[in-house]
């Protein structure tokens, strides 16, 4: 009897196309926002969890100066100085590895290519910090970082515009007016979430940067991890305290550098993407009821439309049942076709999206799933109605319906 | 008397032999109640054999085609007894009618109702569809119908794209494709010119004749009922007198 009811269905949507598609016009474009908006959302909590990720999860970030849009005037605050690195690692309970920073540019130069990078001092630390594998070499000994030798580690970014696709390992190099040994090439991390192109670097033992190139012992800035066992704000009260005394800032006084916990960044923002992203689905999850009351709507006038034809059916042997089933499936039908239609234009419209804003792309199965659903739950809620009055009429009043 | 439809009928249910197919007892119908009801029929008693073919005339709302619903179990008499094949069919509810219906009675309308935009033949699929045929046996049970009414180039072609006696006709396929003991033509042919209302009369005196359908039929038109065996004549909800037709005198004479 169903496969009858479907057929019936099948055959009464396809000979009534555009009254159909009207119909079924509120849920694809509920299904569509639905989808576009909480796919989007996701996209763009994946892309800022992705920029912070780049910077190192639970990894505090510390600098001189009063932080993002602070302080300002006066004099500069002093950099940090290797006592203080020394000290944090020593001290502080809860810290994997500190990596000390201290930065230069120049150009590189191999066999006739140039090419103008930044140059990154620092210690094995950075790469335990924030892991970073490299395609072949190998890391810094504790002599090279001890003696600060001229060694180097490359991005591909480098190794492309100065090697092509010759082999680097064991080459000698040139940077900013040094010789020094290419011993590693990093693997490919890509665009910043900030925008730059992270491989665009070379990597060098700080000590070496520092004697050679800054002509000091300053740390601009010390990347701290820690231990997914202790919380990041405590461990960065704990660091706050032992600068403030190694800097010897007193009483009231201000502090005069920053901490960036990145895990706390991360947090806020991917909370407040996904509060915006609820909100915005809540509003196309309404116009999903909405396109569920059309639907009710456009079945109960096309039952009265469609009376007559109750009547003949119910003349030539339908039972009652029969002709709710029909008017019922017809309109779960229309809503799924609607909500497949949806799911479609959903897709498109992520598609779009993500390429004019720069998101990364993605298919949630989830929400697919979730929207089908309930397309197919608002045919059977909203078609109940009408099949039911039109299963209720009576078969000769029915067929002198004009 | 069609014998060889009495026999048809018969395997489809028990019937001592003499037994007419139909047979309506005192039969009244009320519309409306209280001081706007009327009643329109007031105590029909009627017996008709399986095999016959009947006109039924009598003035504008003098319960013809009242009288037609109850026997195409489409309504419920108010009160008397309607007795269809022994069963009792005053006491049973919708649905049990609705399969009744579908199991033994064709129905051919003067507004002929075939589905608009669809097929002739799916229309005369229809039927067959409720009933729970297999596609391929509908298939062919439907082309033999239009077969049988001569429209069996036309199979494809929806309503409006048929003349009216042409709709009729698929309309009469329709109501044959289940192979029913009972066919019932609320004036079949009072949308239709003389010459294609006659072309209708004799669809029905041959449906009648072979394979043996009772025939049920309302007309205004004596030269219509001409085609019957037995004309029924209503007045004011009674029946008046029930006269041989000319067709019963052809055959007797
Ligand atoms: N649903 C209804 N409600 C109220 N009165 C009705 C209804 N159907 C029929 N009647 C009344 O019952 C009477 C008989 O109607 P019926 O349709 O049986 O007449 P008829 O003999 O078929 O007439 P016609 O030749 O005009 O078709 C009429 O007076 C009509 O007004
Ligand atoms: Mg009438």
């Amino acid at each position: 009897m169903l496969g009858t009811t479907f057929i019936l269905a099948l055959r009464s949507i396809r000979r009534h196309l555009l009254r159909s598609f009207l119909t079924v016009l509120g849920i694809v474009i509920g299904v569509a926002a639905v989808v576009a908006m909480v796919t989007l959302g996701k996209a763009t909590t994946l892309q800022v969890q992705k920029s912070i990720a780049s910077l190192g999860t639970n990894v505090l970030q510390i600098r001189p100066g009063q932080g993002f849009g602070r302080g300002g005037g006066g004099p500069r605050p002093p950099d940090f100085d290797p006592q203080d690195v020394e000290a944090i690692g020593k001290q502080i309970t809860g810290v994997t590895a500190v990596a000390p920073q201290a930065q230069s540019s120049g150009t590189a130069i191999y066999e006739g290519q140039n090419w103008s990078t930044t140059i990154n001092g620092t210690t094995n630390g950075y790469f335990q910090v924030q892991p970073w594998p490299l395609t072949s070499g190998r890391y810094f000994t504790p002599a090279e970082e001890a003696s600060g030798k001229a060694v180097c580690i490359i991005g591909s970014t480098v190794y492309t515009n100065l090697y092509k696709t010759a082999p680097a390992l064991g080459t000698r190099m040139r940077i900013a007016g040094i010789s020094c040994d290419v011993i590693g090439i990093l693997t490919t991390k890509g665009q910043s979430g900030f925008g730059g192109d992270q491989d665009d670097v070379v990597i060098m033992p700080i000590k070496a940067v520092q004697r050679r190139m800054t002509g000091n012992t300053d740390v601009r800035l010390i990347l701290v991890g820690v231990d997914e066992a202790y919380s990041t704000a405590q461990v960065q009260a704990s660091i706050t305290d032992l600068l403030r005394e190694r800097r010897h800032i007193t009483g009231g006084k201000d502090d005069d550098f920053n901490i960036f916990d990145t895990k706390q960044i991360s947090d806020t923002l991917s909370s407040t993407t996904t509060l915006l992203t609820n909100i915005v689905t809540a509003v196309a999850g309404i116009s999903l009821i909405v396109g569920g009351i059309g639907i009710m709507n456009i079945m109960l006038v096309s039952v009265t439309e469609r009376t007559r034809e109750i009547g003949i059916r119910l003349a030539i042997g339908a039972v009652a049942n029969e002709v709710l089933m029909q008017f019922l499936v017809e309109a779960v039908v229309l809503s799924c076709l609607g909500g497949l239609i949806g799911l479609v234009l959903g897709q498109l419209a992520v598609i779009l999206l993500s390429v004019l804003g720069q998101l990364p792309f993605i298919f949630d199965v989830q929400i697919n799933v979730i929207a089908f659903l309930i397309s197919g739950a608002i045919g059977v809620v909203f078609g109940f109605f009408p099949a039911r009055r039109a299963a209720s009429l009576n078969p000769i009043d029915a067929l002198r319906h004009e | 008397m069609g014998a060889a439809a009495g026999s048809a009928v018969a395997d489809k249910a028990p019937q001592t032999v003499g037994d007419p197919l139909i047979r309506l007892r005192g039969v009244t119908k009320t519309y409306g109640t209280g001081a706007t009801a009327f009643q329109a029929l007031k105590g029909v008693d009627l017996d008709i054999a399986a095999g016959d073919f009947v006109a039924v005339m009598g003035p504008s709302g003098s319960g013809k085609s009242t009288t037609m619903n109850i026997l195409g179990c489409l309504d419920v008499p108010t009160d008397g007894e309607f007795i269809f094949m022994g069963h009792h069919v005053e006491s049973l509810d919708r649905d049990q009618r609705a399969l009744l219906r579908r199991k033994y009675f064709g129905f051919v309308f003067q507004g002929f109702n075939l589905l608009a935009r669809t097929s002739a033949l799916e229309n005369v699929e229809l039927p067959l569809l409720y009933r729970g045929d297999a596609k391929a046996e509908r298939r062919e049970m439907a082309m033999a119908a239009l077969d049988q009414v001569g429209l069996k180039e036309w199979w494809d072609h929806t309503p409006g794209e048929l003349s009216g006696g042409q709709q009729q006709r698929v309309a009469i396929a329709r109501a044959i494709a289940t192979k029913p003991a009972v066919l019932l033509a609320d004036e079949p042919t009072g949308n239709l010119d003389s010459e294609r209302s006659i072309e209708i009369m004799e669809l029905l005196a041959d449906l009648n004749k072979n394979p043996g359908i009772t025939v049920l039929m309302v007309t205004h038109e004596r030269e219509m009922a001409a085609f019957a065996r037995t004309i029924v004549h209503f007045k004011d909800g009674l029946v008046e007198r029930v006269e041989a037709g000319h067709a019963q005198g052809e055959r007797v004479g």
